[in-house]
């Protein structure tokens, strides 16, 4: 039996979606080029260690990350690196990359390709840290944060619980649902991997209602480990946002401008446990993730397991290919994903699913003024206010976005999602994010 | 992604959340409510479109029906005695005045219909202050009707006259007359039951907050039972005075009013609770015996300063560890 938790305030329940749910996760081949970026991640970029010319097999490293928030990033297929350049992520930046053109799929030697479960777990806490940083292993859930960035707990504070995020709340996303139906158990031994390296005696699993047998296949397959509860979850976006999750699970509330850490938490996606899984019991590093590449006008949409570095437009190719009708192609979920450029932009780590809308879904409602419904307030699962937070935007006050908070905002969206009068009450709040950061930064130097 | 409401869905909705009102206007005081109520309905929409089309040279936004919710919304504030040029002289207020002079929809401060009604107490005071008997009208164009003191004027007269309550308390209607609405009135005040299905509609839809009318009538009821605990002779009883006049009208449809009630729950809290206790002020002290239109433009006042002092409760303040 699962309790049935939920955050205290706000949110919405868009229409799920979940058109993918009940695909098996297909396998795709790799590309004849990939395009890995060496800046999948939150922090700085790593900094290449190939040179044009240079054979490499999956798993060869092949950019390093040196800052301290920052990650390493492996070849994800075998060939020869045609260049070190450039290309445009899918948020439209030029970032620096690593091109290579694909031959054959070599692996590297060290790598356990076998299906065995490895379920004994002889590294260290120390050890396991160090190679998840090795491994490249970012955050799966979008946000892509390095994750041994996570785990070096600073000296005074005391973290008693792993959280673990299998809620997937952004509609049409499934990648999450169909890894923990079929890696059930690699999941289960990779947050034991992450409970160790975190020293804490409690894990918990947090999996929205609406995702009934993949709870049950982790209820089940947490009876053989004690330490591993499963939480139902209330279907209500954003359950899946880090502080929302905490708040429903283990009753804590992370103060605004707080960490997990803070509360005595972190918090890692079930993808990310999965990484975690294969880099300490099975030496692979992160070199692929499963992305719902969906729509309704995709004739063969489903969960793909895809080599990071492959483009988009490779992908939606295997899921029936792109249709004239289509308008949008979203990188992540509908509620807090965004458009992409260009076809030619690469799956990355932080990649949890494709989105391709038709002209008819697309379709913006003509903006109106506000009427004062309250709604956004009603639904901001923060307690802001995004309709003031707006107005102070559009007359430029900084200073007073930053004293109602602005900072505090989650970007889940809900606010924009539910605006009768169809306000960009998202896109307000984000470019007050970056003032009210910039004016602090002066303040401070 | 986009949720399905709309600023049209909503004030139709409303509209459609008027309609048991609208009914049991019809039903008490004959086709000439109904003709009251589309002749507002017009006036406002129309004047909205004027304004938006001649003077401000923009696309008329009238399909939205929030016109039409002003222009119902003030026919059944007025008497049925009001002639009709007299409810086109409201509309145009309401309308030219209390909402697009101040900006349009969701700018205005105060609850354009109520603005609309006050305007016409003060420059019609003796059709706006004689109210039509429901017995008998149904039929009849004219405003050639038995007229007499609505309840609450029942009361205010007796009290004028020095009598105790219990003198009157014969003529005065039930508690069952005033619930259904066969009483004398303004047009959509009669009938507690119609607002109230109206009301249950918009919460259904949640288009309103519950804690508006709510803490308004529960205030009401609360400060109106103090004084009839303590004075049964001088002071009708609570449910009395939730039932009468324009409580229940006012505190479902008009405190409601999404452009002129606070943004926050708590703030919302406050204002309803201040609604209901002007309204008890006005009604047991005042010199009129009604007093929901100025309770709720008072209040209406006060919801720049209320949303400025009372916030949302943020997430993560006063966390403990």
């Amino acid at each position: 039996m699962v309790a049935v938790k939920t955050f205290p305030m706000g949110g919405v329940h868009p229409p799920e979606n979940k058109l993918t749910a009940d695909s098996p996760i297909q396998v795709l081949d790799p590309p004849d080029e990939v395009s890995i970026l060496l800046g999948q991640h939150i922090g700085a970029p790593a900094e290449p260690v190939v040179q044009k010319g240079d054979k490499v097999k999956v798993g060869t490293l092949i950019g390093e990350g040196k800052a301290f928030i920052s990650a390493n990033v492996h070849s994800t297929v075998s060939g020869t690196v045609k260049r070190v350049d450039e290309a445009l992520d899918a948020a439209g930046f030029r970032k620096p990359a690593v091109v290579i053109a694909v031959e054959g799929d070599e692996w590297e030697d060290d790598i356990d390709r076998s299906p065995d479960l490895v379920t004994e777990i002889t590294a260290t806490p120390e050890e396991i840290i160090d190679r998840i940083k090795a491994a490249g292993i970012v955050g799966m859930g979008g946000a892509a944060f390095p994750t041994n960035v996570k785990y070096m707990v600073p000296e005074g504070k005391q973290v008693d619980t792993l959280v673990i995020n299998g809620v997937e709340c952004e509609p049409y996303l499934t990648a999450d649902h169909r890894l923990m139906l079929e890696h059930t158990d690699e999941i289960l031994v990779g947050i034991e991997v992450l409970r160790k390296a975190l020293r804490v005696d409690r894990a918990v699993v947090g999996i929205e209602l609406n995702k009934p047998d993949a709870i049950e296949a982790m209820t089940q397959g947490a009876e053989r480990f004690p330490n591993i509860e499963v939480y139902g979850l209330k279907v209500q976006y954003p359950q899946g946002a880090e502080k929302q999750l905490i708040k429903a699970i283990l009753d804590r509330e992370v103060p605004g401008g707080k960490l997990p850490l803070d509360v005595g938490c972190v918090v890692n996606n079930v993808g990310t446990a999965l990484a975690a899984y294969h880099e300490i019991q099975k030496n692979r590093p992160l070199i692929d993730r499963v992305v719902t590449v969906t729509g309704t006008s995709l004739s063969n949409r489903g969960n793909f397991l895809i080599r990071i570095g492959t483009p988009f437009a490779r992908a939606i190719e295997a899921a029936g290919g792109m249709t004239d009708d289509v308008a949008k192609v979203i990188a992540g979920g509908p509620m807090m994903g965004k458009a992409v450029p260009d076809l030619s932009v690469p799956v990355t780590k932080g990649t949890s699913g494709i989105l391709l809308l038709t002209k008819a879904e697309a379709e913006q409602r003509e903006t109106v003024p506000c009427i004062r419904c309250s709604k956004c307030v009603e639904v901001c699962p923060v307690g802001l206010e995004p309709y003031l937070l707006e107005k102070l935007a559009r007359v430029e006050y900084w200073e007073q976005s930053d004293e109602h908070d602005v900072l505090d905002c989650i970007e889940c969206g809900s606010c924009t999602y539910i605006c009768p009068s169809n306000r960009p009450l998202l896109d307000y709040i984000k470019v007050s994010k970056v003032k009210v950061h910039e004016m602090r930064r002066a303040s401070t130097s | 992604m986009k949720s399905e409401l709309t600023v049209r869905s909503i004030m139709w909705g409303v509209v459609i959340a008027l309609l048991p009102v609208f009914a049991a206007s019809a039903l008490v005081f004959g086709i000439r409510a109904i003709m009251a109520v589309l002749v507002t309905s017009a006036a406002c929409v129309a004047t909205e479109y004027v304004i938006q089309r001649f003077f401000l040279r923009r696309q008329p936004t009238v399909d939205d029906g929030s016109a039409v919710v002003t222009g119902m919304l003030l026919a059944f504030n007025v008497s049925i005695a009001v002639p009709m040029w007299q409810l086109v002289v409201g509309a145009v207020v309401a309308i030219g005045v209390a909402k697009m002079a101040f900006g349009g929809i969701g700018t205005n401060p105060f609850n354009p219909a109520l603005i609309g009604r006050a305007f016409m107490t003060v420059s019609f005071p003796v059709h706006m202050n004689t109210w039509a008997l429901p017995r008998d009208q149904l039929l009849s164009l004219g405003v050639d009707r038995a007229t007499g003191a609505t309840p609450l004027g029942q009361i205010a007269d007796a009290l004028q006259l020095g009598e105790p309550l219990s003198a009157i308390a014969a003529d005065l209607p039930s508690h069952t007359e005033l619930f259904l609405g066969t009483v004398g009135g303004s047009m959509g005040e009669i009938s507690a039951l119609a607002v109230l299905i109206g009301g249950a509609y918009m919460l259904y839809r949640r288009l309103i907050p519950l804690e508006t009318p709510v803490v308004f009538l529960g205030t009401l009821a609360l400060i109106t039972g103090l004084f009839w605990l303590f004075d049964p002779d001088s002071y009708a009883d609570p449910l009395f005075h939730v039932l009468a006049g324009g409580a229940m009208l006012g505190a479902w449809f008009m405190a409601t009013d999404m452009a002129t009630s606070p943004m926050s729950r708590n703030g919302r809290i406050l204002f309803a609770a201040g609604c209901g206790l002007l309204t008890a002020v006005i009604r047991l002290f005042g010199g009129f015996p009604e007093g929901v239109t100025y309770a709720i433009l008072i209040m209406n006042a006060f919801v720049p300063l209320i949303d400025n002092k009372l916030r949302p409760p943020r997430f993560g303040k006063g966390a403990a560890r």
